[in-house]
């Protein structure tokens, strides 16, 4: 999705307990939301984790990942292996949540405000000047 | 009347059986329907990913979600045209190969047509001169 | 090492002799001898000869493995098979610009001995031309792009060729295309020629029409060895995609088949000089535009080579020269040339090139707006948009059902006036063209009343063409082509309509069906050649008539460059082609499995032989009645 636009509602699956929900339900309560979509089997994810981990302390901002195209086993153990900064996690098995972002692939990361408007899109793995200017937006 | 309620019976399982067999037909039908009507769309999507390639003939992770993604959107009940248009909206113009007719596309539209009208003019004063 | 060298001096020696040829024919202008020296034929001679060498030198050089050189170190490999070797020297920016130097000084050799009866000043004045042009690639090649630069410390081993290149068709579908692409110069430098030395006549046009045949024979040639090459080794079965780089070969083509028509009418009548000139001009400014888009990778596409904005501007700078000097010869000898003007009966062949051209032409700027509106638009509103098949499609069938039904009538036409008398046959005809159409449309499944008017526009083209077999005087030429361009059509349509195909995902030994064919997933096996490893999948197609089918799609991984690539295994028919091919899913044992119908197939590459062989018929009709 590209800047500045507000994607429709459409429904979710969590990665743990594997319930359905809308995802609008989900954006509530904070400032900004930070969507990132990753997988075990990403290499560029590996090397993105402790960027998103920093940004897991910003208490400002939700953290929302969505696992692509990956099986529940490798993702959990990536968690492990590489931290968890994401407050909740959705699946995403045929890729086609992804699509209603507006994703070319993993990883993808995109802040959202809380009337779904899309504020920045980052295509590949974040880095510390990203880091840094997300920081920027949530201090605002 | 044993008789009357085993053939009722039969009846009533060759009807289920029909019934069923009717439904699994109209499901595969339409199965099929959904399935060449999403070749249709992602023969006019470009993959994004990929060098000059479409949706369709892709075989890349982006171009399969792709495919699912439109066959779902199909299966809601979503028209072509609602596809296109909320694919224009999250990925821009780039991904439709007609380029359709707006604002910044008029003149591309437009300007093989008003050649062809100006060389009919000159030819057609050529040689309907005389008559 | 040596040999690199040998051929980088052999550039520069080939550079002075152009400069040389240059003024050499420049003084000879201005001198009354009727006859041109000796010299100067032996000066273009050697020019040639220095850019053969230079060529076969890095042949050579590709052969032996010389990664001293570092065109051979980027674009070769020790373990290529010799053919690719040798291929792969015009697979890549410098060695291609070494190939359009080679047809650039070949045609002007080709042009000067067959010109022997020609007048003098406009063969010194062709040849002063084409030398501009010479020149200014000489330095393009030296500058820009020498293929003859070393590299320190010498390499052991190469970096690869493209695997998707390594490919039969596509080792000889650089030099075909190019002897119909740069084969259009010296039909440009001969236009200006007959200009200045106010000779745009009859004479001039049974001149040059041999080589815009010659152009346009490689031309189509060129262009169908790419398609052929689209269709079974990008994998997904289709042969045209109105991919820029098509539609940079397609404009010359076009503009080359309007100028055929022309230039037969100069021939015959003394008619459309300024228009026929005007042609030429625009033929070979088509094919530098193409060279512009292609080298300057602006166009993003499978043929960039190499992305190097100085060389798009160098070629776009040139382009410019060109055609500034081209317009500027026009306007000062413009009244010079074109005076007299005859005139034209409504009802006549001179008409129906007319027509023709106004077709052709329109079509030509669809193809051009088309390529270069998006990069127009990219650059000045930062909009990036994708001109596809739908806006193609849009704005040439329609216009396709009137030139077809003009081209079928058009060559009964006579010259100067016709009397037109429609007879029972011609009513036939019609009546049969019908029927078949409507049996076409019935057999294809489709209801579109507009697919229907195409087929009824292209049967009409193909019972016209075939009747004129039993004309007295044949014109193979024309019969040939436009029953081969209608052909083409009906296969193109056929094609695009009633393609069938399925994608499956499948383990080894599962099956799947299409209509009534029944494709079994046999086994799978593993192969190793010299320059990659192979997957070989094993099919059985069990047809409706239970004969059995056997396909064997590969996926090739190629060691240098480590690429993968899915080879299609396609089995042709008469009436389609049964098209496979397999690509693995990651993380899964499945194998993605596309399996494809694709009718007509071979028509579509039989009728465009036939088109050609239209062409070669023209150029070896030897001085007789001509009849277009």
């Amino acid at each position: 999705m590209s800047e500045n636009q507000i994607f429709t509602d459409f429904k979710v699956v969590e990665l743990i307990e594997e319930k359905q929900i809308n995802f609008n339900k989900v954006l509530f309560g904070k400032k900004i939301y930070l969507i990132n979509i990753w997988s075990s089997w990403c290499e560029p994810c590996k090397d993105e984790s402790d960027k998103l981990l920093e940004l897991k302390n910003d208490t400002s901002i939700m953290m929302i990942g969505i696992n692509y195209k990956d099986k529940k086993k490798n993702a959990l153990n990536f968690l492990k292996l590489y931290g968890d900064p994401f407050d909740q996690i959705f699946i995403d098995k045929q890729g086609t949540i992804s699509i209603n972002f507006g994703a070319y692939g993993v990883p993808e990361t995109f802040l959202v405000n809380e009337d779904n408007k899309v504020l920045k899109k980052y295509i590949g793995p974040l880095n510390d000047e990203d880091v840094y200017e997300i920081k920027k937006i949530t201090n605002n | 009347m044993f008789m009357k309620s085993k053939k009722l019976l039969t009846i009533k399982i060759l009807i289920i059986f029909i019934f069923i067999s009717f439904n699994l037909k109209s499901i595969a039908m339409a199965s099929t329907f959904y399935e060449e009507q999403t070749i249709n769309i992602t023969k006019n999507l470009r993959c994004l990913i990929c060098q000059g390639q479409t949706i369709h003939e892709s075989n890349s992770d982006f171009a399969e979600s792709m495919k699912k993604y439109i066959k779902g959107e199909l299966e809601n009940g979503k028209t072509d045209e609602e596809i296109f248009s909320s694919l224009v909206e999250k990925y821009g113009q780039w991904i439709v190969y007609d380029p359709g007719i707006s604002r910044n596309t008029l003149l591309l539209w437009a300007l093989p047509l008003l050649l062809f009208l100006i060389g009919g003019a000159i030819i057609g004063k050529r040689i309907l001169k005389k008559i | 090492m040596i040999i690199s060298q040998l051929g980088y001096y052999s550039l520069i020696f080939g550079l002075l002799t152009s400069i040389f040829i240059f003024f050499n024919s420049s003084i000879q202008l201005k001198k009354n001898n009727l006859v041109i020296s000796n010299k100067t034929f032996g000066l273009i001679g050697f020019q040639f000869l220095f850019v053969f060498i230079s060529f076969i030198s890095l042949i050579y050089s590709f052969i032996i493995s010389d990664f001293s050189n570092e065109t051979v170190y980027n674009n070769s490999h020790t373990t290529k098979p010799l053919f690719y070797k040798i291929t792969g020297t015009w697979g890549n920016h410098e060695g291609s610009l070494l190939l359009w130097l080679l047809v650039l000084t070949g045609v002007l050799l080709g042009f000067i001995f067959k010109s022997s009866n020609e007048p003098k000043n406009y063969r010194l004045l062709t040849t002063l031309f084409q030398q501009i042009i010479v020149i200014g690639f000489f330095i393009f090649v030296l500058k820009t792009s020498n293929p003859f630069n070393g590299i320190f410390p010498v390499q052991t081993e190469g970096l690869g060729l493209n695997p998707i290149l390594q490919d039969p068709a596509l080792g000889i579908h650089p030099p075909i295309l190019y002897l119909g692409y740069v084969g259009t110069s010296i039909i440009f430098s001969a236009a200006l020629a007959s200009m200045i030395s106010n000779y745009v006549n009859k004479s001039w046009a049974k001149n040059i029409k041999f080589w815009i045949l010659f152009s346009w024979i490689f031309l189509t040639g060129g262009i169908l060895l790419g398609s052929i090459w689209a269709y079974y080794e990008l994998g997904w079965g289709g042969f045209w995609f109105w991919d820029p780089v098509e539609n940079v070969s397609l404009m010359p083509w076009l503009s080359l088949t309007a100028l055929l028509h022309c230039i037969l009418t100069l021939e015959k009548r003394e008619l459309f000089k300024k228009w026929t000139i005007v042609l030429c001009i625009i033929t070979f400014a088509l094919s530098m535009v193409g060279t512009f888009l292609v080298r300057s990778g602006i166009l993003n596409s499978v043929h960039t080579f190499a992305n190097d904005p100085s060389r798009g501007i160098y070629i776009l700078t040139f382009l410019l020269v060109l055609v500034l000097l081209s317009f500027a010869i026009f306007i000062i000898y413009e009244n010079k040339n074109f005076t007299q003007k005859s005139e034209i009966f409504t009802l006549s062949k001179e008409t129906a090139v007319l027509i023709n051209n106004w077709f052709i032409l329109y079509f030509l700027s669809v193809v051009l707006i088309g390529t270069i509106y998006p990069i127009f638009l990219d650059v000045i509103l930062d909009e990036q948009i994708s001109v596809g098949p739908p806006f193609y499609n849009k704005l040439i069938l329609p216009f396709l059902i009137p030139f077809v039904l003009f081209m079928s009538i058009g060559p009964s036409m006579k010259w100067i006036k016709t009397n037109f008398k429609i007879g029972v046959k011609s009513f036939l005809v019609i009546v049969f063209t019908l029927i078949l159409s409507f049996i076409t449309v019935y057999y294809i499944g489709e209801k579109n009343m507009f697919v229907l008017l195409l087929f009824v526009g292209f049967f009409y083209l193909l019972f016209k063409s075939l009747e004129q077999f039993r004309e007295k005087t044949k014109n193979y030429a024309q019969i040939f082509s436009h029953t081969g361009f209608s052909l083409l059509l009906i296969s193109i349509l056929l094609n695009s309509f009633s393609s069938k195909e399925i994608v499956k995902n499948i383990q080894v030994g599962e099956s799947f069906t299409l209509k009534n064919e029944k494709i079994i997933f046999k086994k799978i096996a593993v192969e190793k050649e010299k320059n990659y490893e192979s997957i070989i999948g094993f099919f059985e197609v069990l047809d409706e008539k239970n004969k059995i089918i056997n396909l064997q799609p590969e996926i090739r991984i190629y060691n240098e460059p480590e690429t993968a690539t899915s080879e299609a295994s396609i089995k042709t028919t008469l009436f389609k082609d049964r098209f496979i091919t397999i690509n693995i899913i990651k993380d899964q044992n499945f194998f993605n499995v596309r399996y494809q119908h694709k009718p007509f197939m071979i028509w579509i590459w039989i009728s465009t032989l036939i088109i050609m062989l239209g062409g070669m018929f023209a150029i070896f009709r030897k001085n007789k009645e001509v009849n277009i």
